[in-house]
C-alpha cells in the first residue's frame, strides 16, 4: 500500500542531505567535543560551525544559541530557568490558554511554586490580542511567553507587537516557534523576542535535537547542570551527529522557504476550499489567512476524529486528530476548546498537515476518499440523522 | 596508519549495525510515536522493544526504564526528582568528592538553595567509608547518590553494602547510582543493591549521543524535569529520539558481555604489566582488582605534565585522556584525582586509557612503546630546564 503522509506538524522525514552530512559525524567524528585531542576538537569545530549557521539563519549571535534535546526542553528551560533568575523581580508570567503543553505545563509547574500565571484567552481563530498582553502586564510581570505559530490549528501570532509590547515594559519576551520555524521567515532581532525555541524534527531534521536562542543579557538559570558544556549553561556530551544535521536543515528550510511555503498553501486552501464545499457541517478551525502554510484543521460534525483517522490509516493516510502529543489522551484539545468550540465538535477535528514533498496527486486522493469515510462513520453514528 | 582509540570512556564509536538502524528509522520509519495512525504506532514499537531490552538486562520491569537526552540528563531528573519530591521530610542530601559533574553540581545548586549537602571523602582507592557514611545518615536525609564506576580512576564502590547501610539507618532514603561507566559493561544487581534509581548513557557503549535513561523503582512517583506532551508515562516530555532509541536496541543486543570481560582483563593486565616495565617512577592509579573495573587504567607520572603526553601520543594518532573529558577542559587538576591524593609531583602526570571491545593487545604494545617515549623525551626535556 502507498504511504501518503500528512502528519508533517508532528514529525517530519529527514532531509536527505541533512542525513549526508550526519552519517560521516557519527562514523568517523565520534569524538568527545570536549576531549583536548585533534579528535575531539573536530568534534568541537563540527558543533561551532553549526552554532554560527543556525544563528545566520535567525540572525542571531553564535553566542546567543544553545542547543538542546528538543523544543519541550528549550520551552522548559526558557520559562524556568527566567522564572527562578528573575523571581527578585517579580513572580508574575503572562501566557495563553492555547499554548503547547510543554509550555503551559511547565506554567502550571511554576504556580505550584510561588508564580502567578495569566492564561490569555484567544479569539474564534486562535489569535491573541497584543493589546490583552499590554493590560495584563504588572509591575510583577517577568516574563511574556506567546507561542508564534499554533501546532494544532496552525494560527499566526502577532509575535512582533507582542514583542514590542514586551520591550516597552521591561519583560523579557519568549516565543516557541517549533513549528513556526521553518515556514515562516524568522529574525529574531526584528522580531524583539529575547527567547525562542525551536527543534530539528519538525523541519527535516533529527529528533531529539532542538535549540533554544537566548539574547544576550537574559538573565537565565541552568535547567540542566554538570559538565560545562554550551559555554556553562547546558551540561551534557553534546549529539554531535544531530547538532550538524539541524544546523543542515536549518540552512535547508530558510533557503527553500518561500517556494516551499507558496506551494503548502496553494495546496492548503486547495484543500481547504474542497473540504468546505464537499462535505456538510464541517468547519475549518484557525485563521483563514494568518495560518501556517502546511495546516489544514476542520471539525466534522458527528463522529470521533480518531474514527476518521483511523479509517484513513487503514487507506495509508497519514493524519491527525489533534496535536500527536494529545492525540492519546480522550480529553478534546485545549486549543479547540479556547476557540469556542463545543466538546462535541471538538472531538470532531482533524490535522491534515502538508509539507514540502506533498503532491497534488497526494492531495486529491485524500479529497477523493474522505467524503465516502464520514458518510459512512456519519451513517453509523446515533448523533446523526440525515 | 589506523587509529588506536583508547578514549571509551570518553565516547565510543557507534555499533555499525546500529547506524543501519538508525539511518532506516530517519529516512523511512519516522512516524512520532505518539501519533495513532501506523506510522506512529511502529515508532512506538520501535520505543518499547529498547525499553524491554533495558528492563531484561537490568532485571526489572519495562515501565520502571525511562529515557532522556543523555546521562546528564539523567543524573539531573532523579536527584532534582527526589529531591522535590521529599524535601519537605528531610534536608539532607549525601553524596561523594569523586562523582561526575552532573551529580555534583546539582548537588552543589541545593547547596546554594539551604540543603544540608555531605559531600564524602573517599580514601586512596577511591572508596568512600562505610563509616562515615552511616554516621552521615540521619532521620533528614533524603537522598544518597553515589556513582558504581567512576570515570576517571575505574574504582567500583561497593553498592551492596551502601545498599545496605542506606536502608538500614533510614526507611525513607532514596538511593540513586550513577551506572553512566557500567551499564551494559558491568553486571548490575538493582535488587541486591537496595537501588531506588539508577543512571545509563547511549554513548558510552557504542550507542549514539544524545540518548539515555534512568531506572525507578516503580511507586516512586517522582515530578519530572522536563514537562509538557507526557511522553514516557508523564515523566519525560517531549518527541522521543526514536531512531537513536532504535539503534541503541541494536547495540544492547549485540552486547556479549562475558567475552568483553575477558578482552578488558587481559587488556588490563598487559598493559599494568607491560608499562611498569616500560616507565619508571609511575604510580597505578587502578589495580588489577575485583573492585577496580577492567577497561579503565588510570596512571600518574612523575614529572610529566600529562597534556604535553596527550599530544605527543595524538600525533600518533593514540587517543587517550588526561582526566575525564568533562573537566580536561579546565585548567586545573581533577576532584577525583586530588581526592585520592595523588602526590604533588605525579598529580598532573596522569593519564586515563580506557578500552573497547575494539581494542587489542597490539595496540597496548604501540602505545607503550610511544608512552615510554614520549615520556623520558619530555623529562629529558623538563630535567635540562
Ligand atoms: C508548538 C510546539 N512546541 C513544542 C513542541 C515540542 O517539541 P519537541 O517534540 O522537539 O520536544 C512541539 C512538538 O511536539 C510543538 O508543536
Ligand atoms: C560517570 C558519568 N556520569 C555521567 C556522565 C554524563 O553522561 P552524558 O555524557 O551522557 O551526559 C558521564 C560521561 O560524560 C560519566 O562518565
Amino acid at each position: 500500500m502507498q504511504r501518503r503522509y500528512f502528519d508533517y506538524a508532528a514529525t517530519t522525514p529527514i532531509d536527505k542531505r541533512v542525513l549526508e552530512v550526519m552519517i560521516p559525524q557519527i562514523e568517523n567524528n565520534f569524538g568527545n567535543p570536549s576531549s583536548v585531542y585533534s579528535f575531539g576538537r573536530e568534534a568541537r569545530k563540527s558543533i561551532d560551525e553549526s552554532r554560527d549557521t543556525v544563528a545566520r539563519v535567525l540572525n542571531a549571535e553564535p553566542k546567543e544559541i544553545f542547543f538542546t534535546s528538543g523544543g519541550t526542553e528549550a520551552d522548559n528551560w526558557a520559562i524556568i530557568g527566567t522564572a527562578f533568575a528573575n523571581k527578585n523581580k517579580g513572580n508574575h508570567i503572562i501566557t495563553t490558554s492555547i499554548e503547547h503543553h510543554a509550555v503551559l505545563h511547565t506554567c502550571k509547574y511554576l504556580e505550584k511554586h510561588g508564580f502567578e500565571v495569566s492564561y490569555l484567552p484567544v479569539d474564534e481563530y486562535g489569535m491573541v490580542d497584543p493589546e490583552d498582553v499590554r493590560n495584563s502586564i504588572k509591575e510583577s510581570t517577568i516574563l511574556i511567553t506567546v507561542m508564534y505559530a499554533n501546532n494544532e490549528i496552525g494560527t499566526i501570532q502577532p509575535i512582533k507587537k507582542i514583542g514590542e509590547i514586551a520591550r516597552e515594559n521591561d519583560v523579557y519576551f519568549h516565543t516557541d516557534a517549533v513549528q513556526a520555524f521553518g515556514s515562516i521567515e524568522i529574525d529574531v532581532k526584528d522580531l524583539n523576542v529575547d527567547m525562542m525555541s525551536i527543534s530539528g524534527h519538525k523541519i527535516y531534521g533529527p529528533k531529539g535535537i532542538g535549540a533554544l536562542y537566548i539574547r544576550k543579557g537574559v538573565k537565565i538559570d541552568n535547567l540542566i547542570h554538570g559538565g560545562g558544556q554550551e559555554r556553562k549553561k547546558r551540561a551534557g556530551t553534546e549529539n554531535t551527529p544531530a547538532i550538524v544535521g539541524f544546523a543542515k536543515a536549518c540552512e535547508l528550510v530558510t533557503e527553500n522557504l518561500k517556494e516551499s511555503a507558496e506551494k503548502a498553501i496553494e495546496l492548503r486552501d486547495y484543500m481547504i476550499k474542497n473540504i468546505l464545499e464537499n462535505i456538510d457541517e464541517v468547519r475549518l478551525n484557525g485563521h483563514p489567512t494568518e495560518r501556517l502554510p502546511g495546516n489544514v484543521n476542520v471539525s466534522i460534525r458527528y463522529i470521533e476524529g480518531e474514527s476518521i483517522l483511523l479509517s484513513l490509516d487503514l487507506i495509508g493516510i497519514a493524519a491527525s486528530s489533534g496535536s500527536a502529543c494529545t492525540s492519546g489522551a480522550l480529553d478534546p484539545s485545549h486549543v479547540l476548546l479556547a476557540i469556542g468550540l463545543s466538546h462535541e465538535i471538538a472531538h470532531g477535528s482533524l490535522r491534515f498537515s502538508i509539507g514540502k514533498d506533498t503532491t497534488r496527486e497526494e492531495v486529491d486522493f485524500v479529497l477523493e476518499k474522505l467524503p465516502a469515510i464520514i458518510q459512512r462513520l456519519r451513517d453509523m453514528s446515533p448523533l446523526y440523522n440525515s | 596508519m589506523s587509529r588506536i582509540y583508547f578514549d571509551n570512556s570518553a565516547t565510543t564509536c557507534v555499533d555499525d549495525e546500529a547506524i543501519d538502524i538508525m539511518t532506516m528509522y530517519h529516512k523511512d520509519l519516522y512516524g512520532n510515536p505518539s501519533s495513532l495512525h501506523r506510522m506512529g504506532v511502529e515508532a512506538e514499537k520501535a520505543v518499547e522493544e529498547c525499553r524491554n531490552k533495558i528492563a531484561e538486562m537490568l532485571s526489572v520491569k519495562s515501565k520502571e526504564i525511562y529515557f532522556t537526552s543523555g546521562g546528564t540528563e539523567g543524573n539531573n531528573m532523579l536527584i532534582r526528582g527526589a529531591v522535590e519530591k521529599n524535601k519537605r521530610i528531610g534536608n539532607r542530601i549525601i553524596t561523594s568528592k569523586i562523582e561526575h559533574p552532573s551529580v555534583l553540581e546539582v548537588f552543589r545548586y541545593y547547596e546554594s538553595q539551604g540543603l544540608d549537602v555531605i559531600y564524602l571523602d573517599v580514601d586512596e582507592y577511591g572508596k568512600i567509608d562505610f563509616k562515615k557514611l552511616e554516621e552521615s545518615i540521619n532521620g533528614d536525609t533524603i537522598l544518597v547518590s553515589i556513582m558504581m564506576i567512576n570515570n576517571e580512576t575505574g574504582a567500583i564502590q561497593d553498592l551492596k553494602r551502601i545498599g545496605e547501610l542506606v536502608k538500614k539507618n533510614s526507611k525513607k532514603t532514596l538511593f540513586h547510582s550513577d551506572c553512566v561507566q557500567s551499564f551494559g559493561k558491568s553486571v548490575i544487581d538493582i535488587n541486591s543493591c537496595n537501588l531506588d534509581m539508577l543512571t545509563f548513557s547511549a554513548h558510552k557503549l557504542h550507542g549514539p549521543k544524545g540518548l539515555g535513561g534512568v531506572y525507578i523503582r516503580q511507586g516512586l512517583n517522582l515530578p519530572p524535569l522536563i514537562l509538557g506532551g507526557g511522553q514516557e508515562s508523564g515523566f519525560r516530555s517531549g518527541t522521543e529520539n526514536v531512531a537513536s532509541i532504535a539503534g541503541f536496541t541494536k547495540v544492547l543486543q549485540n552486547i556479549d558481555m562475558k567475552s568483553n570481560t575477558d578482552r578488558f582483563v587481559s587488556l588490563k593486565k598487559y598493559f599494568i604489566s607491560k608499562v611498569a616495565s616500560a616507565v619508571d617512577e609511575v604510580i597505578i592509579n587502578s589495580p588489577q582488582r575485583d573492585d577496580f573495573a577492567d577497561f579503565i587504567i588510570s596512571i600518574s607520572l612523575k614529572n610529566v605534565k600529562g597534556e604535553i603526553l596527550l599530544h605527543a601520543l595524538e600525533k600518533k594518532e593514540i587517543y587517550v585522556s588526561t582526566g575525564s573529558a568533562c573537566s580536561s577542559k579546565k585548567n586545573r587538576t581533577s576532584h577525583v584525582l586530588e581526592a585520592i591524593n595523588i602526590p604533588r609531583d605525579y598529580i598532573e602526570g596522569t593519564l586515563r586509557v580506557s578500552f573497547s571491545k575494539h581494542n587489542t593487545l597490539n595496540e597496548i604494545d604501540k602505545c607503550i612503546e610511544a608512552l615510554a617515549e614520549e615520556t623520558s623525551k619530555i623529562r629529558k626535556f623538563t630535567r635540562r630546564k
